[in-house]
């Protein structure tokens, strides 16, 4: 293995016979130590086989005598955390919603869990952060459709809208047109005339007058004479800046002509009674709640 | 200094190991101005570390009272009148700057005075010997007990285990005032003599004893040769004015015995001074031959200046044949010029000057630090929020700090689009406008801010809001800009 060849003049060392373009290597050796702990590195790595998973095997792999599985590493940590979490959450259930706002650590914990669950349940049709979409209300503004107290909030999360639940929201809007209430005129008409509850600019050649007619005789069982609206059946103030679907005429009619009504599931049973109170802290916490 | 080798000096060794077994060392004992510097040295050094994480510090009721204590599961850092934050952490870059810089100027003026006196496996290593010596006897002895092996008696058996043991113990306690540092020294001492220490306090001890023992108790000079990456650097660092413990060939050159140097010299004949007594090598904790010239391995230390200088002294020669220097003044003195010393040189006033620049930006940013903090996060999702009368909301998220040991009560002012107001959600406000809040001792408080412009003030697509706090006690400011805006 080893040809040395040569010795080196100025050293008085031998080389190790190695030559690149006329340069020699000197033998240097390494420490013998080195080569032990080399050897050493080896062997532990043997050891690892041994006591952790290391070899695929045709249907399985070895499992090491520790048993170690990073899965059940996992499992063991989420457990524990469930374990930590347990006694803050009890504190957080026998809270009411409203002592848990007024204390800072319960605050600080419900709104931690409250983003985590909101997140992993609420976001796809609310967003991420609450802000919502065309037919998912924003959580952040202060335009309920069934009320923004918390115990409103904490009705609706429960129980949902239109979810099927018993205790579920229930009214929706009729489909004026489609129902044959409203003739398409009348609902244009209509349309303009909710317009101007909000003071947005109206079509031209609308007719005023026939329009408060028809909003009176039509919407204002549910929305008010006024038009403000009526948490109670879920019908939305209509004389403020906030449209869920829209406030175009092009969407007005199309609102008046089909209806609408916007489905929340009841989250009763699928969340746990002081996740539902973390949850709600947290909504009526984005700015908007009452 | 390596001489060109005759060609029949040569020895081929045909089977020439690749691995070469460690060549133990028998530092002989020795005394003089270098020796007893490293012995003060070595008292200081291991006194600081094994004695300061008893020394107390007050800092008020509930904060630790240990002057240098690494606070792990709170994340505080305590150093005396300093207490650093892991935000913070970057007072340890500053640090580490400041000690290559000092690393390199030491270099630049006293070569390797680090690896000489001052870092730790010499100094362990240094103290592993010194008991070695004690109970084996000096280098002749060592040597002399080591070679008969076979036949070890049972006084030479007991030697050996004292040895170990009193290792064992000395490493022992250099892991012991390690995790000293990590917790309240007297009652973790107390947890330890009892048994009921956290386990990983134990797991550090035996780690920190392990490797003490092993690198000061055998791996020594290994360490330094092999391990360490500084000696490599160190030799591009350097310049040809650094002094390094030198062998003065000029003088020392050509070496003879003392009887020879004698006749040769009453007849008038060209002699060195160097009467190859070995005894530089004899005392080297390296086991090197200094007088082959610089060289890796040497962590100059300035054993061997004191041997040979006390040779020289018997011997009625002039000192220093060893001694700090360089091969200019080598050169110049072959030449008949005197040596020329220049320790203020472009090389170390930069290193110096940077250090001072580097120190005095640290000590600026922690004197000015400031111990009332604000951080805000706009809401990015959604960024603003349209209420029913038509007036904008931007929510924040706000971090505020209190670096201070006791509570405070500050206030919240916000300075941004016209007639907008400010709700701290979860905060019952004294006053509307005016958010006065608690914010508790050595803690940061999080809270959901609300900002609302009202309709009539139509803000641009987007203003600056300015967030102060304000300290009503002690008068301190902190403020954070963000922006208020409008969809």
């Amino acid at each position: 293995m080893t040809e040395h060849g040569d010795l080196d003049h100025v050293s008085g060392r031998t080389t190790t016979g190695h030559e690149w373009d006329g340069i020699k290597e000197l033998n240097t050796p390494l420490p013998r130590w080195w080569l032990t702990t080399f050897y050493l590195t080896i062997l532990w790595a043997v050891g690892y086989w041994i006591v952790y998973p290391a070899w695929p095997l045709l249907w399985s792999h070895t499992t090491g005598i520790w048993n170690y599985s990073t899965r059940a590493e996992v499992a063991a940590e989420l457990a524990n955390l469930e374990k930590i979490r347990g006694d803050k959450m009890v504190a957080l259930g026998n809270a009411s919603l409203e002592e848990i706002e007024k204390n800072p650590a319960l605050l600080a914990l419900a709104r931690a869990r409250g983003k985590t669950v909101f997140g992993d349940n609420c976001a796809p049709c609310h967003g991420s952060g609450g802000a919502g979409a065309k037919g998912y209300p924003n959580l952040n503004d202060d335009e309920w459709l069934w009320g923004g107290s918390l115990d409103q909030i904490m009705q609706t999360i429960q129980f949902g809208a239109r979810s099927g639940h018993p205790k579920a929201h229930e009214s929706a809007m009729l489909a004026f047109g489609k129902e044959g209430v409203l003739k398409k005129d009348q609902i244009v008409t209509v349309a303009n005339y909710v317009r101007s509850l909000s003071g947005l600019p109206t079509a031209a050649g609308y007719d005023a007058a026939a329009g408060a007619k028809i909003f009176a005789e039509n919407c204002t069982s549910c929305h008010g004479d006024n038009g403000k609206g009526n948490q109670e059946l879920g019908a939305p103030d209509l004389t403020d800046k906030i449209w869920l679907y829209g406030s175009d005429e092009a969407s007005l009619v199309e609102t008046i002509n089909s209806g609408r009504a916007g489905v929340m599931p009841a989250w009763v049973g699928r969340l746990d009674p002081s996740t539902i109170k973390a949850l709600t802290v947290y909504v009526h916490s984005l700015g908007g709640g009452k | 200094m390596n001489k060109p080798v005759s060609p029949t000096d040569l020895q081929l060794d045909e089977d020439a190991p690749l691995y070469a077994a460690q060549k133990k060392v028998y530092p002989q004992s020795v005394s003089g101005t270098f020796r007893r510097t490293k012995w003060g040295l070595m008292a200081f050094c291991l006194g600081v570390y094994y004695l300061l994480p008893f020394v107390r510090w007050n800092r008020g009721l509930g904060a630790p009272n240990q002057a240098v204590l690494v606070d792990l599961p709170n994340s505080r850092f305590y150093f005396f009148f300093i207490e650093l934050w892991p935000q913070e952490v970057y007072y340890f870059t500053g640090l580490l700057i400041i000690a290559a810089l000092t690393l390199f100027l030491m270099n630049a003026v006293g070569g390797r005075i680090w690896c000489g006196y001052l870092c730790p496996q010499t100094v362990w290593t240094d103290l592993f010997y010194a008991i070695e010596r004690l109970i084996e006897g000096d280098r002749r002895e060592r040597m002399r007990k080591d070679a008969a092996k076979g036949t070890m008696k049972l006084e030479r058996f007991a030697e050996i285990l004292l040895k170990h043991s009193i290792w064992l113990m000395i490493a022992w306690w250099t892991g012991g005032a390690w995790v000293l540092y990590f917790n309240d020294a007297p009652t973790l001492v107390k947890q330890l003599i009892t048994f009921q220490a956290p386990m990983i306090a134990y797991i550090w001890i035996g780690i920190l004893t392990a490797t003490t023992y092993l690198l000061a108790g055998f791996m020594r000079e290994q360490v330094c040769v092999y391990m360490c990456p500084w000696p490599r650097i160190q030799a591009a660092l350097t310049d040809e004015w650094a002094l390094n413990v030198t062998y003065k060939y000029d003088r020392g050159e050509t070496r003879t015995s003392l009887k020879k140097a004698n006749e040769l010299r009453a007849l008038g004949q060209p002699v060195g001074d160097c009467i190859d007594c070995y005894q530089c090598v004899a005392v080297c904790p390296t086991g090197i031959d200094i007088r082959n010239g610089p060289q890796l391995d040497c962590i100059q230390c300035g054993l061997c200046i004191d041997a040979c200088d006390t040779v020289m002294t018997k011997i009625g020669r002039e000192t220093r044949l060893i001694g700090y220097d360089n091969d200019i003044n080598i050169h110049r003195r072959q030449e008949g010029k005197p040596p020329i010393y220049r320790i203020i040189r472009p090389r170390t006033v930069t290193y110096a000057a940077l250090i001072a620049a580097v120190g005095a930006v640290m000590l600026y940013a922690l004197l000015t630090r400031s111990l009332l903090d604000i951080n805000v996060l706009h809401d990015r999702n959604p960024v603003a929020v349209k209420l029913a009368d038509g007036s904008i909301r931007n929510a924040y998220t706000v971090r505020l700090l209190n670096k201070r040991g006791f509570d405070r009560v500050i206030a919240i002012d916000i300075d941004g689009p016209v007639n907008a107001t400010l709700h701290v959600v979860g905060a019952d406000s004294v006053t509307q406008d005016r958010p006065m809040i608690i914010l508790a001792r050595d803690t940061t408080t999080e809270l959901r801010m609300l900002v609302t412009a009202p309709a009539e003030s139509n803000p641009a697509k987007s203003v600056p809001v300015n967030f102060r706090v304000t300290d009503i006690g002690l008068g301190e400011v902190a403020t954070a800009t963000d922006h208020f805006v409008s969809p």
